[in-house]
């Protein structure tokens, strides 16, 4: 992580926390906090990745705007969070997506689906496009699927790895060894999105008030997420081992993970576009927005596509709803390690770095 | 524009927790309340929004606090703290209506954190709220506000217009307009008057300049004055306030607490000429530190210099301001513009005079003295010697004032004939005096508040229903 003006603006207010203390019960970066005293740019980077931004800390902050210090943690932690993503970006010509995030997000979900789009109807005999009884290969072959989906997803992958090795060098600990209860409590942390729970009260969406509501809306949207990647994955099983191919029937496992991840992927993502447009605007950064805006609604597209394919599997518009839903898959596997996505990794990691310092003891405290 | 033409069943001036904790318990009584906050809404709460914990009595640990805490323990560290000036009734009945007050607190929105987390020194006496004063305020005003008490930002009251022991009328600004207000009832949880310069002159001369305030500009002190004027006893030495050491660099309004310093105990502290004036090791901090302000205060200009050593640095919380650090002690001396050479001599004669052979331990009180020097170190005193060595400019820090109006168990204000004034109340540190006269316990304040504020809120509910 470069010394950025962003860092040394988080750095400030960060000191300002350390001689404060008062929010140490909302989250995990003010104990992390309290270890020390000296902040490099690195572990500022770590503190902004471990931030959840809930924002109970901007509310309950005694020097916020408009006192003249204007201390503001979750704002001036999202502005490293998202110099932080483009700094451990690999390969390093890709950082530069970051600087342009939502735009850079919706081109690819229309290239995706116009592409898919444009190559079906090439690949296709126009009738069978628009034929009741086609199947899912008829349109795109099955084998195209895998290659591109194995290529795209498997390269992102890489990439995120990548990154997560380049967060760790710079961010993570010094010294210690990774033991399986470090792993254990970071993966209860992830899992559990405790750290957006402000002490168990819940997040400060637009005011004082607490609220649960961001942290059940990610948790449906995440969890929607993987129950979606789970119906794909018996698909492939059902279809590699079991040798039976789709279409499956309405109440298999893999239509109905499908369903139950898709909507809950909708409530979530919508749920969380629609709290971008009544949050409060102080503890956030809208510079941020766009691209935060274009990952939700290309994860809803996602999930509304599959469920109107399964909706209209049986009829002539099948084979567009295929192309639409497979082509903001490859939109999102192709932008995936350029993404907000990247959070999940970055923050887990974070979080993994806090776990293994639980046990040392805070500065000056005693 | 219009007016308040309604006359409320209470009015409650101030908007701190005293205010919030008067102005809920009235509305739930059923009374119709009006809650006039001098600050505008982003600076709301007084010094409560500085604040982090409440002082609180009970019998076994519970999920925010340790151990046990009886009464007759609090009585005692409160008697010890005031030197007797207290009195008994209202400081027993204040101590055991503590234990009672969380239920209350939690229904109100206000959150605590556990326990045995975090770096809470006082995890055994004293309650801490989750987020700190301002958070707890945050919630008071969100339940004060959902239970339809009306809220008046940027409106001071100016006169409560007592005639014969009842206040008839109230005079106020609403943001800068002014309006006059009928109540059936009048709670006064306007504070104290350490903001309010011109009147710290009175008692402290041109010293003031240097002092910085702790907490909220907008405790002023209005009320007060007002009342004390109309003839309402007075209590609590005028001259008085509550004054500890903070870093130099301070914001001279609303620094709070990150503007504290912790390091007096691991360092040697001089004064601008270089010499040392007390004690920096005779007891531990937090029943020392509320002496350090007076201290500095009496010293030529109200300005004071904590040295100490790598050793010693890495012991206490930081402050919001870096350190200034140096290689020797004659650079650091020049850094801080004091002379060099005495320093020396200062910090030569200290090291000298430590006893050697002692074991440190900066948990408890070590015994770990210097000998010969005036005035010795009686506890955690090393030789200043391993550098990097660093300094901090120190000055008062003025935390609240002692002043207030005398009030009696059910939270009324009396006049100096001894009559309790008929429809007029007081909670919080406007009426603090009565109980804490002289010197500091911890989350004190915030009990006192609580507990008088509810006392007041529920009393001028019932007398305004009769």
């Amino acid at each position: 992580m470069q010394e950025t003006e962003a860092v040394a603006r988080a750095r400030r207010d960060i000191e300002i926390c350390n001689a404060c203390r008062y929010c140490e019960g909302f989250c995990a970066v003010f104990p992390a906090v309290e270890l020390r005293r000296e902040f490099a740019a690195g572990d500022i980077s770590y503190l902004a990745n471990l931030c959840h931004n809930c924002r109970g800390c901007y509310y309950a902050c005694q020097y916020a705007p408009p006192h003249e210090w204007g201390v503001n943690v979750p704002a001036a932690l999202a502005e490293v969070r998202a110099e932080s993503y483009a700094a451990y970006a690999w390969p390093r010509p890709l950082a530069k997506a970051f600087a342009r995030n939502g735009t850079l997000l919706s081109l690819a979900a229309a290239l995706g689906i116009a592409l898919v789009l444009a190559l079906s109807i090439l690949t296709n005999r126009s009738a069978s496009f628009s034929t009741a009884q086609a199947s899912f290969y008829d349109i795109i072959p099955l084998w195209a699927m895998q290659v591109t989906g194995t290529a795209t997803f498997g390269f992102s992958l890489l990439a995120m790895a990548m990154g997560v090795r380049n967060f760790w060098r710079d961010a993570g600990p010094k010294h210690g060894r990774i033991g399986p209860s470090a792993v254990a409590i970071a993966l209860w942390d992830v899992l559990s999105l405790k750290n957006l729970g402000g002490g168990g009260n819940g997040c400060n969406d637009n005011s004082e008030a607490f609220s649960m509501r961001r942290r059940w809306l990610h948790h449906a949207m995440f969890y929607g997420f993987l129950l979606c990647f789970a119906a794909t994955a018996t698909g492939f099983v059902y279809h590699a081992f079991l040798d039976w191919p789709a279409p499956y029937p309405l109440l298999s496992a893999p239509v109905l993970l499908g369903t139950v991840g898709g909507i809950l992927m909708i409530a979530g993502t919508i749920g969380l576009l629609a709290m971008k447009f009544t949050d409060d605007p102080v503890p956030n950064v809208r510079r941020l927005l766009g691209g935060d805006v274009a990952l939700l609604m290309l994860l809803a597209l996602i999930a509304v596509s599959g469920l109107v394919l399964l909706a209209v599997r049986a009829t002539g518009a099948m084979g567009l709803a295929m192309a639409v839903h497979l082509g903001c898959i490859l939109a999102f596997f192709l932008v995936l390690p350029y993404s907000k996505m990247v959070h999940a990794t970055y923050r887990s990691a974070a979080l993994l770095r806090r776990a293994m310092e639980r046990n040392i003891k805070p500065l000056g405290g005693d | 524009m219009p007016g308040r033409q309604q006359t409320y069943d209470v009015l409650v001036a101030g908007g701190g927790n005293a205010a919030l904790c008067a102005a809920i318990t009235a509305r739930q009584a059923g009374a119709s309340v009006l809650l006039v906050e001098s600050a505008p809404k982003a600076f709301r709460g007084g010094n409560s929004r500085h604040t982090r914990n409440l002082r609180a009595m009970h019998a076994q640990p519970n999920a925010v606090l340790t151990d046990a805490y009886t009464e007759d323990e609090y009585w005692d560290d409160l008697l010890r703290v005031t030197g007797g000036n207290t009195d008994e009734a209202l400081a027993r009945m204040t101590i055991r209506a503590s234990s009672g007050v969380f239920g209350w607190m939690q229904q109100a929105g206000v959150r605590f954190q556990p326990s045995l987390t975090g770096t809470l020194n006082l995890g055994r006496t004293n309650a801490f709220f989750l987020g700190g004063g301002k958070a707890l305020v945050n919630a008071y005003y969100l339940t004060a506000e959902r239970l339809g008490v009306e809220i008046l930002y940027d409106s001071e009251v100016i006169s409560l217009n007592l005639d014969d022991g009842t206040v008839r009328s109230i005079d106020i600004t609403y943001r800068g307009f002014p309006e006059t207000i009928y109540a059936r009832c009048v709670v006064a949880s306007s504070g104290g008057f350490q903001a309010n310069l011109d009147w710290m002159r009175e008692y402290w001369g041109d010293a003031v300049d240097n002092f910085v305030i702790r907490g909220t500009p907008y405790n002023r002190g209005r009320v007060l004055k007002n009342l004390l004027d109309q003839g309402v006893a007075a209590i609590g030495d005028p001259t008085q306030c509550h004054a500890v050491a903070l870093d130099a660099r301070a914001p001279k309004f609303d620094g709070g607490i990150t503007t504290r310093l912790d390091s007096v105990p691991y360092s040697v502290v001089v004064n601008r000429n270089g010499d040392r004036f007390y004690d920096e090791g005779e007891d531990v901090w937090p029943k020392r530190y509320a002496i350090w302000g007076r201290l500095i205060a009496q010293q030529p200009g109200q300005i004071a210099y904590s040295i100490c050593d790598a050793k010693a640095f890495p012991l206490f919380m930081p402050s919001v301001f870096p350190a200034i650090k140096a290689d020797t002690l004659e650079e650091l001396a020049a850094k801080l513009k004091l002379d060099p050479a005495k320093i020396r001599a200062t910090i030569d004669s200290f090291n000298n005079a430590v006893k050697p052979g002692q074991s440190f331990d900066n948990l408890k009180l070590d015994g770990n003295r210097t000998q010969g020097l005036t005035p010795d170190k009686t506890n955690w005193a090393r030789a200043v010697d391993k550098p990097p060595f660093y300094g901090y400019p120190l000055r008062p820090g003025i935390t609240f004032t002692y002043l207030g109006v005398r009030v009696n168990d059910k939270a009324q204000v009396l006049m100096e004939n001894g009559q309790a004034a008929g429809n007029l109340f007081a909670s919080g540190e406007i009426m603090a005096g009565n109980i804490l006269g002289k010197g500091y316990l911890a989350g004190f304040g915030m009990t006192i508040g609580t507990v008088f504020g509810r006392i007041a809120g529920q009393e001028a509910a019932r007398r305004a229903g009769n």
